[in-house]
């Protein structure tokens, strides 16, 4: 909408010749200046910018919905109102079905707690057909960090849908309808995703998954202040391309320690801070979630994977729809699975931490499943 | 007062300075035929000019009358606005009764704190009917981010009906109330919900609303979440984004008079350096937070989420405290379960 030509609004043409010849083109080089900026550049009168502006703006601004039509339309067209079911029921419930198409969710937590699994566990859910609870589509895989296993795929297949897996051929499909990618750079991978936008709807992608998009990030070795340029317009073009296809969207993150410098306090707290012990000291580790806060304005979905004594747990960090819970699990070979369905709920800031205590010894998953 | 003060295109300005009319006396003196021939321009340019001119002329000795207004006035028109409730007494008591109409509002917090539940608890709010104390509107929700989720929205709007139920239950053994006859998807239909993809799409969307506006009189509340969104991405030139961000703010200003609604503003958060060491504050940099009239920081104070009021011009600081529950915003302490109605 934004790079609408002006030329071909039906605005009058005496002063569409004059937006043309300063070389204003498009809405957006029209819009991206103020009105007085405007006058002076085009040398016109101000009643009449104001009414070309105008024009502009009603040719330009979004289309408008009632909230009601929004609902009915999710619940008409979209596989079970746009939810992608991870077949784990607390979760599930909490999200209100499953993870949403649209949008952004992300999953982070240390290294090996089993984000790739459940990412791994989601590209085979969709790619099945509808009748088993999938979405019958493909999946682009985006794997940068090389975790994706064809063969912990099938295992996960054949221990979670045993009736489907062995039926003949199956294997095959399912797993043929996974595509993985595995970009060298950023570069790279920038240039895949544009072309993907094109090819979603016509190659029925019904998911896609990049893990991790922090890996993608640090491999430019470029000081944090630099990087929130290049992220920013990753981030619009993620958003905008779930949304335009109405697709899930799921990122994993990584986690890093705290800086000393890193604070959660406004200036106007400042004085009451004595009051509040800082909690965080009390835990051994300092984590936060990778790539800054602008990056955890974004997504829309946070869940937060983290060990606490030994235990594996995964929060609802940042929902608009469900309330902050959190969940035990445990990963077997069939993949991600949860200890109980009734999820803890946490008040407070604390859902958003992420611990890695006694998380050493799980490392390695296969020796859970002895 | 000179002539080049007046807003007019610069070939216009130029003609009129190079005919010899530096200052106003001298146009305002002059007859429009007289002047369109000294400084080569049409009759109708002549006579915009002189239109202008006089207003500039006379603004001195009739600003008295033209356009203002005495404060006793407006004291009886502040004391009579309508005020959004947020569902949440606590909040709505630092608020001086709930969010204002006739203000711009800006609202901002950590992710996850809680924003755009206020966002859709006050777009369902502003539709209780005036019988039950309400302002009986609709509202425009523009979503830049994509988080306005509508299940979440049709549960606050079946929570809202239930408590409407409930009052006017409790209004039935005393007076001869009405009963309140709205369902939850009839809440969801008066929600005007606008997309927004780029910073270009919410410039234009700005610019449209006073017409969108004026073609549907009662919408009460307009909802930006989050203004901050498409101006953080890629925006090159940040001089030129304080400018177009001032602008919009006062487009919003005047809608908010103009038609006698709250805007609310949700922005995000930033880190920043200051004295000497670093602290959060709202998105969107310095120049930004002296446009608009009213602003809460949402903020974790332990386990428990507060909102502060930073800044009003009649309000004194103070936080309070209030939780995100299914059935939407509430009061935190656990004893008042039943939402308080005025």
């Amino acid at each position: 909408m934004a790079n609408k030509l002006i030329g071909e609004m039906g605005l009058h043409t005496k002063i569409s010749n004059i937006f043309a010849a300063r070389n204003i083109i498009t809405a957006k080089d029209a819009l991206s200046m103020t009105e007085f900026e405007l006058m002076e550049l085009l040398d016109v009168g101000m009643k009449e910018i104001r009414s070309a502006i105008s024009f502009i703006s009603e040719a330009t601004s979004p289309p408008c919905q009632s909230a009601r039509s929004l609902l009915e339309k999710k619940v008409e067209n979209e596989h079970l109102s746009g939810h992608l079911p991870t077949h784990l029921k607390g979760l599930d419930d909490t999200l209100c079905g499953g993870i949403p198409f649209g949008v952004l969710t992300e999953l982070v937590g240390p290294p090996g707690i089993g984000k790739s699994q459940f990412c791994m566990k989601l590209a085979l859910s969709a790619s099945f057909p509808v009748a088993y609870g999938g979405l019958d589509g493909r999946v682009i895989y985006i794997d940068v960090e090389s975790k994706f296993s064809s063969r912990r795929v099938i295992e996960m297949g054949l221990e979670s849908f045993p009736e489907v897996f062995h039926l003949k051929g199956m294997a095959q499909e399912m797993a043929g309808r996974i595509l993985v990618l595995r970009p060298t750079s950023l570069a790279n991978f920038t240039e895949s995703i544009q072309e993907l936008k094109n090819s979603i709807l016509q190659n029925q992608v019904k998911l896609l998954v990049i893990d991790s998009m922090t890996a993608l990030l640090s491999g430019e070795n470029k000081p944090g202040a630099q990087r929130q340029p290049q992220l920013g317009w990753h981030i619009s073009f993620l958003k905008s391309l779930a949304e335009f296809s109405r697709i899930p969207i799921v990122v994993t993150n990584q986690v890093r320690s705290q800086n000393r410098d890193e604070t959660s306090q406004y200036s106007f707290q400042a004085k009451v801070k004595d009051e509040f012990k800082d909690n965080t000291k009390t835990y051994d580790s300092h984590l936060v979630a990778a790539l800054g806060i602008n990056w955890a304005h974004a997504v829309t979905i946070r869940l937060v994977l983290e060990a606490k004594s030994g235990q594996r747990i995964i929060k609802v960090a940042k929902s608009p729809m469900s309330p902050p819970l959190a969940f035990p699990f445990h990963i077997t070979s069939a993949g991600i699975s949860l200890l109980s369905d009734n999820g803890t709920e946490l008040k407070g800031p604390g859902i958003n931490t992420i611990h890695a205590r006694g998380h050493s010894d799980m490392i390695n998953f296969h020796g859970d499943c002895s | 007062m000179e002539a080049w003060r007046l807003p007019l295109s610069p070939s216009i300005r130029g003609k009129l300075i190079s005919a010899g009319y530096t200052c106003l006396s001298s146009i305002a003196s002059v007859s429009s035929s007289d002047l369109a021939r000294d400084a080569n321009i049409t009759e109708e340019e002549a006579f915009e000019i002189l239109k202008l001119a006089n207003q500039s002329c006379c603004n001195g000795s009739r600003s008295l009358i033209n356009g203002a207004k005495n404060a006793w006035d407006m004291l009886h028109e502040e004391e009579s606005l309508p005020r959004i409730t947020t569902s949440c007494s606590d909040l709505d008591n630092i608020l001086g009764g709930g969010i204002s109409c006739r203000d711009v509002t800006e609202i901002g917090g950590v992710p996850g704190i809680g924003k755009t539940q206020i966002g859709i608890q006050l777009s369902v709010n502003v539709q209780i009917p005036r019988e039950c104390g309400g302002l009986g509107g609709k509202a425009i929700y523009i979503d830049t981010e994509g988080s306005f989720m509508v299940e979440r929205a049709l549960q606050i709007a079946e929570a809202c009906v239930e408590d409407m139920e409930e009052y006017t239950g409790y209004m039935h053994k005393h007076f001869q109330a009405n009963q309140v006859q709205m369902k939850p998807e009839d809440i969801l239909e008066n929600i005007f919900y606008f997309r927004v993809c780029s910073y270009t799409e919410q410039i234009a969307l700005v610019n449209h609303l006073e017409k969108f506006i004026s073609e549907n009189k009662d919408v009460k509340v307009v909802i930006v979440d989050s203004i901050t969104f498409h101006f953080r991405q890629d925006y090159d030139d940040l001089a030129q984004r304080t400018r177009v961000l001032s602008e919009m703010a006062l487009k919003f200003m005047k809608l908010a008079k103009k038609f006698s609604l709250a805007v609310v503003l949700l922005n995000q958060v930033t880190t920043k350096f200051s004295e000497g060491s670093f602290q959060l504050a709202l998105a969107l940099g310095d120049s930004w937070s002296h446009s608009c009239t009213n602003r809460v920081i949402l903020y974790w104070n332990g386990d428990e989420r507060y909102a502060y009021i930073d800044k009003s011009p009649s309000l004194p600081s103070a936080s309070a405290s209030y939780t995100v529950t299914s059935r939407g915003l509430r009061n935190s302490s656990s004893s008042s379960k039943r939402v308080k109605m005025m």
